[in-house]
């Protein structure tokens, strides 16, 4: 059976771990032995974004070393994919050994949706959900691993849900990290706009591949009090 | 932040009239844009954005070899170039011309360099009056107020906000029809073109091969401007420079697509020197200011630089879910945006307004649609992290700066990582929302957190705990 190991990310971990858990069965559904190394914490994406790269690389060093033997590294994230495949360089220009591993590593990284696919090569994973859903693009899955179709071609094999495209798919929901609370009336105002795009699909449930975004979102029609859902691609995946 | 940008971010914000001007002016700029750029209209579009970006590479990395280029041409025409320290040098040059020539009156064609040197109140405070002729500058200088946005100067007001301003201003009938309006604007204008003395200008391209000034206008201002009065003075940054004419072919391709959609702009004038002998137009008097105002400390910058490859054509800002929210006059500086964001910082120093960099989700559209291809989210986190090594002297800065330290330092310990787990659910455990945390609770990011959106509880159990019941259970 061929064996991937699941980077499940910080916030999964602690906020949400019925997604992790939703991505092991996915996983293992179709096939795959999953391997949950746990001395992982998180990538370091916090304080990379904030400016604190000392801070970042000390942990991004840990994550390279709990990861370093890994075949494939699945992820639950767009934005913590990126950070791994796309920043690590960055942060390790001038430290060889390092930069080395992260090298070796980049192409073992695979967030979620992308691996189904590319990797495990499958489209319908025996999913059903009878909702109405539209799909939120997370900005770092979209520019920065181009993820845009996949999810959709995901979704359209889970039987019973329909999907609706918002207008506003592409645009920011606000997060932006640290973003979200050291400017949390802009952060605030961009998830008002996200939700009424939202709103105009009548749709009742918001699927994404970043609880991050979710977490943003959720919150933010929940303040607003409507009745529309968030779920994460693998827990709609998971659902049969 | 001071109290005042603070202020005008809410009230921007609270102001459901203006939201939906900005966003409807730059979601109609933004779909414009995108019927231009389609792959069946304009096929080799991501090909020109990379050799827009290699030409701009090119210039930046030669600026001295083009710029002393383009000098010698201009010369050659007949024309003359002055280099400009900072905003006071360029404007000294053009107060002593005038006082030369004696001249009062300035027309001026729409120019974002200008406005970034403060020339109109350095101008008028020597008893000069400079008058904008740009429909949206014109109604900008009325109201006394700075542009808005890097193209669209007026694009927060409706007509019928520029109707009051003219009856208020102008003295005429109030008149809410955009043509109409235009009129009005065209009829104080003319006398004005007329009676000017100087005409200035900015720059859209300073071309070295041929020393020419290229402006690209969609309203025959610029021509007027730069041709009717007896001395013309364009005022350009340093970074203007492209090496060869025939570059325009992929410049001018990209610009105004990027900008509002059109294809190419009504007017693209070429103006290199003075009226020659048997030319029946143009100036007698042809002077280029080439403006450094703290670019030479960007190029000092081997990463930053690629900031210089900017050709203002707005689309970062359109694209920018905060400037969408927060308007062109929330930015400290005359470039608001995604790009006033990363140039403004290295301008006047990353302490200056330390907060700028930060104000951004990271979400990358900007560099999306960057017809140069700036890589303005990685320049933001570049920015933030000279920020940060800066080691401001704050409460804020210094909490923040602790937390990461700790941080940084549980992350990699998984069993205190795990604790802090723990902890956290203890406190914030169980099912449903938080919508409010007691005062205590409510300072800091927490309290910021709650003041917009609510918080989904902590799980009783993370992901590790259900795995290692999973297994356990499995192992039975």
């Amino acid at each position: 059976m061929p064996r991937a190991s699941i980077f499940v990310t910080c916030i999964v971990d602690q906020l949400y771990p019925k997604v992790g858990m939703a991505m092991v069965d996915v996983l293992e559904r179709i096939g795959w032995q999953v391997d949950f190394p746990e001395r992982q914490t998180c990538c370091g994406q916090p304080a990379f974004n904030t400016g604190y790269r000392d801070e970042a690389r000390t942990v991004a060093r840990h994550f390279l070393d709990v990861f370093r033997d890994a075949e494939y590294i699945v992820v639950p994230s767009g934005s913590c994919t990126s950070m791994i495949a796309h920043h690590y360089a960055e942060l390790f220009q001038n430290e060889p050994e390092w930069l080395a591993l992260t090298h070796r590593l980049e192409p073992r990284i695979w967030e979620f949706s992308k691996f189904l696919l590319e990797v495990a090569r499958v489209e319908d994973v025996g999913a059903r959900l009878e909702r109405v859903a539209t799909f939120h693009d997370s900005c770092h899955g979209l520019r920065e691993l181009g993820i845009k179709e996949g999810p959709r071609r995901l979704l359209a094999r889970v039987q019973g849900l329909s999907l609706r495209e918002m207008d506003a798919a592409e645009e920011c929901c606000g997060f932006g990290g640290t973003f979200s609370v050291k400017f949390p009336e802009i952060s605030g105002g961009m998830a008002r706009t996200k939700i009424d795009s939202i709103q105009r699909t009548g749709a009742d449930l918001v699927v994404g591949i970043d609880v991050s975004c979710l977490l943003q979102i959720q919150g933010a029609l929940s303040r607003a009090g409507l009745p529309v859902g968030t779920m994460h691609l693998a827990e709609v995946l998971a659902c049969r | 932040m001071t109290g005042a940008q603070e202020q005008k971010i809410r009230q921007t914000l609270d102001d459901a009239n203006l939201q939906l001007a900005i966003y409807t002016a730059t979601g109609r700029l933004m779909s414009h844009r995108k019927a231009a750029v389609a792959e069946d209209v304009l096929p080799d579009f991501q090909e020109l954005r990379t050799q827009a970006n290699l030409l701009k590479r090119h210039a930046i990395e030669n600026l001295d070899h083009y710029l002393e280029q383009f000098e010698s041409q201009v010369v050659a025409h007949g024309g003359k170039v002055i280099y400009a320290r900072d905003g006071a040098e360029a404007s000294e040059f053009l107060i002593d011309l005038a006082k030369k020539k004696g001249a009062r009156l300035m027309v001026k064609s729409k120019s974002m360099t200008t406005e970034e040197i403060d020339l109109n109140e350095r101008l008028e405070r020597q008893g000069i009056e400079p008058v904008e002729t740009d429909l949206g500058e014109y109604i900008m200088q009325l109201a006394h107020e700075r542009p808005y946005h890097i193209v669209a100067p007026a694009l927060h007001l409706t007509r019928y906000d520029v109707a009051d301003l003219f009856t208020r201003k102008l003295g005429v009938e109030r008149e809410t029809e955009i043509e109409k309006q235009t009129k009005i604007a065209r009829a104080v204008l003319r006398q004005k073109f007329l009676a000017a003395d100087i005409g200035i200008s900015g720059a859209n391209f300073l071309v070295a091969d041929s020393g020419a000034v290229v402006i690209v206008t969609n309203e025959g201002n610029g021509r007027m401007a730069t041709t009717l009065p007896r001395i013309h003075v364009a005022i350009a940054g340093i970074e203007k420079v492209i090496p060869r004419a025939q570059d325009l072919a992929v410049f001018l391709k990209i610009l105004a697509r990027s900008a509002n959609g059109q294809h190419i702009t009504v007017y693209t004038s070429f103006l290199a020197g003075p009226r020659r002998e048997g030319e029946i137009d143009g100036p007698e008097e042809f002077y280029v200011v080439l403006l450094d105002n703290g670019r030479t400390r960007l190029l000092a910058d081997r990463e930053k630089r690629q900031s210089l490859y900017c050709i203002r054509c707005g689309a970062c800002l359109n694209h920018c879910p905060v400037y969408r929210k927060v308007g062109g006059h929330s930015y400290p500086g005359v470039y608001g945006g995604p790009i006033g964001a990363i140039i403004t910082p290295q301008y006047l120093g990353v302490t200056h307004d330390p907060w700028l960099p930060f104000a951004s989700s990271l979400c990358g559209a900007c560099a999306e649609v960057c017809p140069v291809k700036i890589e303005i989210p990685k320049l933001l986190l570049a920015l933030r992290s000279e920020v940060v090594q800066a080691k401001l002297r704050d409460t804020q800065s210094r909490i923040e700066r602790l937390s990461f330290r700790v941080w940084a330092w549980a992350m990699r310990r998984p069993r205190i990582y795990e604790m802090l787990g723990f902890m956290g659910s203890a406190l914030l455990g169980g099912e449903g929302w938080i919508r409010r945390l007691p005062k205590l609770l409510s300072h800091g990011p927490l309290g910021a957190w709650l003041s917009q959106r609510d918080l989904p509880r902590l799980p009783a159990r993370s992901f590790r705990q259900l795995w290692r019941a999973r297994r356990k259970a499995g192992e039975n």
